[in-house]
């Protein structure tokens, strides 16, 4: 069922996108912050760009709202080329990391700022931002000014001032980044409530892979400036297209080896530290030359530890060297023979054996041939 | 909280002493009854009364408010285009020229600011027929091409405090760049122009030399009437006036004060 060419840079769906770039590059003298970008992006999708700091996520954010202009390459919303657009005629608004709230307003008046521009009459201003003001529960606070208000109170705020104008999509570049960890967590079921309830189209910026698996449908990994791989969450946990990804979404093992032959849909590969055979299902049409170089990738939890052999195609020996006792599981850290480290994640059942494993302890490891992935990036 | 060892407080005192003796002084002696400055004759306010019918002195002093007043204004506009420029253009051809000409007027002696404005001014009339000789505009824009210099730093200072996001977000928002000036920009800075105002009126108030260089007949400002008749000896009807002016600028700063406070918990 594994493979190494899952369908990456699927379009979504059968959305129409709002957002399309191709090949957008932004460049600052000698860094390619922005490199070779192409992106489709669905109406209505809560979309997350995912990457460690300092790989252009906040460029690539600015180039759609218009504060960055593509060296190369075309920004297209709902179908306009609006690559060199300035940002005050694009339909689109931004949630700035530092809430940028406009400190001699008062909260209504920020909030309304926006539609002033736009030139509405103040009594339907008056409603729509009472109304933005009620979606976001702020309608009480509606009075004071920026300083009086509670982080949390704050990033609402801008949340409503980003809505106000009913942008085609909504750029968030780490909202949650300044709350704290309880606040946050609730403040990412409230956004998704939110996207829910407006249909806007999101774009999240976050270097939290929990954050973006949790609030987005898709998500994009970034890195150095390029996107490694486009899909739902799930599809980028199970199936991975490269180490990078791999090891930057949940923890994974990974396995250098080369592949020795191919029957039936599975692909056998003789791992390089330890020299076992070990065997991995992959797609029917999918196949690897012999004598290829690959890694073989585990997620822990797919991985078994036990005191007596399993039995099956797929088997290593170790020593347990270390145990994270996390309460619903148990993380065994394990020095395999062949002298490769790998992690075993098990839940914590008690009828599962009697005795659980103890550090020092010598074990077998398995898994399944389905539930691993061969990567040849 | 610690308790101030009594030579912080000797030391302190002799400080403030040393800084505000001669002000008041001055001060208690304006309302001396003598018409020795140096000998006390008893509480009087005869010398406000005099100083009323002193049309000599009146006339500078108004004419001092007049071009401070119009110099402050014209240095803060120049000034903050100025500090825009430097802080918002990012690096264009010339900057470091353009900053470093922008404040050498605060170093430049004062001595070389007259002459050098009397000179051009001298060569623009011959070239052009204007200024038509010296006169109180003449010193008005001496006194703006060197308080430009002080309102610039002042500005400069607060707008690289500024989060540039906050500019960015109301672009977002619609606004375009010169509406973003006059409703973000503009009022967030607003206290240092008030700042800048203030210390290029007092400036503008006292200067002595470069108004000598460039006043004409008609226009003698008041450092300079004060300075030619207390060198004919000292009255006490300058005392008189020197604690009115006391008591302007002190009230102004006051009022600056509580302005700047009063919007200090909203600053970005
Ligand atoms: N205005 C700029 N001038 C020069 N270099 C810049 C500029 N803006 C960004 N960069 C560089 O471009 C690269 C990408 O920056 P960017 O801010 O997009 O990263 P990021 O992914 O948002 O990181 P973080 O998670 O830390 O916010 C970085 O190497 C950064 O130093
Ligand atoms: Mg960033």
């Amino acid at each position: 069922m594994a493979n190494g060419t899952s369908p990456a840079n699927s379009a979504p769906g059968a959305r129409p996108p709002v957002l399309s770039i191709e090949r957008a590059s932004r460049r600052f003298g000698d860094v390619v912050a922005v490199d070779r970008v192409d992106l489709a992006i669905g109406q209505g999708e809560f979309f997350a760009l995912l990457g460690e700091s300092g790989c252009g996520k906040t460029t690539l954010l600015r180039m759609i709202a218009g504060f960055e202009l593509p060296d190369e390459g075309r920004i297209l919303i709902d179908g306009q080329d609006m690559s060199r657009t300035p940002p005050y005629d694009r339909p689109v608004n931004m949630v700035f990391q530092s809430y940028a709230l406009f400190p001699h307003m008062t909260v209504a008046h920020n909030v309304g700022y926006g539609l002033r521009q736009e030139g509405m009459a103040r009594s339907e201003r008056d409603d729509r931002v009472a109304e933005v003001l009620s979606l976001v529960e702020l309608s009480a606070l509606a009075k004071r000014k920026p300083h009086q208000l509670s982080g949390g109170q704050r990033q609402r705020v801008a949340l409503a001032r980003g809505l106000a104008k009913r942008p085609k999509i909504l750029l968030l570049d780490e909202p949650l980044g300044a709350l704290d960890r309880k606040l946050r967590e609730r403040t990412q079921f409230e956004l998704m409530a939110l996207q829910a309830r407006t249909g806007t189209t999101f774009i999240l910026v976050t270097h939290d892979q929990e954050e973006a698996m949790t609030m987005s449908n898709r998500i994009a990994v970034m890195r150095a400036g390029r996107i490694h791989q486009i899909g739902p969450p799930r599809q980028l946990y199970e199936y991975p297209n490269s180490r990078f990804v791999a090891d930057f979404i949940g923890s994974a093992n990974l396995l250098m080896g080369e592949v020795v032959g191919m029957e039936a849909g599975v692909v056998r590969v003789r791992l390089q530290s330890g020299g076992q055979t070990v065997a991995i299902e992959v797609e029917a049409g999918v196949s690897f030359p012999t004598g290829q170089s690959v890694t073989v990738m585990v997620r822990p939890e797919k991985m078994e530890a036990g005191r007596q052999a399993f039995g099956g195609p797929n088997e290593l020996t170790g020593e347990v060297v270390d145990i994270a006792y996390l309460g619903d599981l148990s993380i065994y850290h394990v020095a395999t023979a062949g002298g490769i480290k790998v992690q075993v994640a098990m839940a914590n059942r008690q009828h599962r054996q009697g005795k659980p494993l103890e550090r020092g302890e010598g074990v077998h490891l398995a898994w399944h041939p389905s539930d691993a992935v061969i990567l040849t990036e | 909280m610690r308790r101030l060892s009594p030579w912080l407080v000797v030391a302190m005192a002799l400080g403030y002493l040393f800084l505000y003796a001669p002000i008041l002084i001055l001060v208690v002696y304006s309302f001396n009854e003598s018409k020795l400055v140096t000998v006390w004759g008893g509480f009087s306010t005869k010398w406000y009364g005099e100083l009323a019918a002193n049309d000599k002195l009146l006339d500078a002093a108004w004419l001092s408010l007049r071009i401070a007043a119009a110099s402050a204004t014209g240095a803060v506009v120049l000034g903050t285009l100025c500090a825009i420029t430097l802080v918002r253009f990012g690096r264009f051809r010339g900057r470091l020229l353009f900053s470093a000409m922008t404040t050498a007027p605060l170093v430049m002696p004062e001595v070389i600011t007259g002459l050098s404005m009397l000179l051009l001014f001298v060569a623009l009339q011959q070239l052009t027929g204007w200024p038509d000789g010296r006169s109180a505009l003449t010193i008005a824009i001496a006194h703006i091409t060197f308080a430009t210099a002080y309102v610039s730093v002042v500005v400069q200072a607060r707008l690289g405090q500024m989060d540039r996001s906050l500019e960015e977000a109301a672009l977002d928002l619609g606004a375009r760049p010169l509406r973003v000036f006059f409703t973000i920009t503009l009022p967030l800075i607003l206290p240092s122009l008030v700042a800048g105002w203030l210390l290029a009126f007092t400036l503008s108030l006292d200067d002595l030399v470069i108004a000598s260089f460039v006043s004409g007949p008609g226009s003698t400002t008041l450092p300079m009437v004060v300075f030619s008749s207390v060198r004919l000896g000292l009255s006490p009807e300058i005392n008189a006036l020197a604690t009115i002016l006391l008591g302007t600028v002190a009230f102004c700063v006051i009022i600056a004060g509580i302005v700047l406070s009063r919007r200090r918990g909203e600053r970005a």
